[in-house]
């Protein structure tokens, strides 16, 4: 049943987001969002490599299911416009751009390091 | 700065997102993950991706769980106050688990081939884009509909 792998997999995902989120900011006073820049760009990495094996089981559970759900593009979105409303331009543009140039960046390394290993 | 949750996920800058940290909590944010995996999953069978084509699944996935952030956190601050499962079930669980980063920059990563490049740059900057402008509208309509009346 492949559905079942996917709700298993984001029933780990969607909490580590929001666990890792705490953890980050309790480190830092920062307007900036780290904690969901680090969840996205980890997810990134993690279903490069699991690309680079194909679209089995493996990859529904742990790419669709957990690094989708460890993942977020509505809570991404959403502070960057938050940080706009706040005035905080310069956050709120690279958030953007950055959150979009790490993730790209590590899915293309996950991709890269596990065909390399192939 | 204000009170208002900059991080819809968890915002410690704010006193109750400070205070929410309870397993039951952590169980909502799980089951609303699940549901909205399995959202996005249903939707993904429905439209599949063609490879060297515009993945439009995801991109509508994404686009449409960014409205409705947009909606969701004005319900919350300023509607359904005082209901502390709310934006963890509905924001952190069902939408963040709707919504990936993940497969938008894995998707965008195998675009990058000889032909399909293009697509690959108009997904990219198209997600971002209309996905901002769905807060923006999603948080401007919630204001007019319940907020300004």
């Amino acid at each position: 049943m492949t559905a079942l792998l996917v709700v298993l997999g984001a029933m780990v995902g969607a909490p580590l987001r929001y666990l890792t989120d705490r953890l980050v900011q309790s480190r830092h006073d920062s307007l900036f969002p780290w904690g969901t820049f680090t969840v996205n760009t980890v997810g990134c990495l993690i279903i490069g490599g699991l690309g680079a094996g194909g679209t089995g089981p493996l990859f529904v559970l742990l790419g669709t299911g957990f690094c989708g759900a460890l993942t977020t593009y509505s809570t991404f979105s959403y502070e960057t416009v938050r940080l706009a409303q706040e005035r905080a331009y310069f956050y709120a543009v690279t958030n953007a751009l950055v959150s979009i140039v790490a993730g790209l960046g590590a899915a293309l390394l996950g991709y890269t390091v596990i065909r390399a290993l192939m | 700065m204000s009170q208002e949750a900059v991080d819809s996920d968890v915002d410690l800058h704010v006193p109750a997102h400070r205070r929410e940290l309870h397993p039951r909590t952590l169980g909502v944010i799980a089951i609303g993950g699940a549901l909205g995996a399995l959202a996005r999953y249903g939707i993904g069978l429905w439209l599949p991706t063609v490879p060297g084509g515009f993945p439009w699944g995801t991109f509508a996935i994404n686009v449409v769980g960014c409205l409705l952030i947009g909606v969701l956190m004005v319900l919350v601050t300023d509607v359904f106050t005082g209901r502390p499962l709310l934006r963890p079930f509905l924001g952190v669980g069902v939408l963040g688990g709707f919504t990936t980063f993940s497969t938008y920059a894995n998707e965008v990563r195998g675009l990058l081939r000889p032909g399909s490049v293009p697509v690959a740059f108009g997904y990219l900057a198209g997600t971002l884009v209309s996905a901002l402008l769905a807060v923006i509208i999603g948080m401007v309509a919630a204001r007019r509909l319940w907020v300004l009346r």
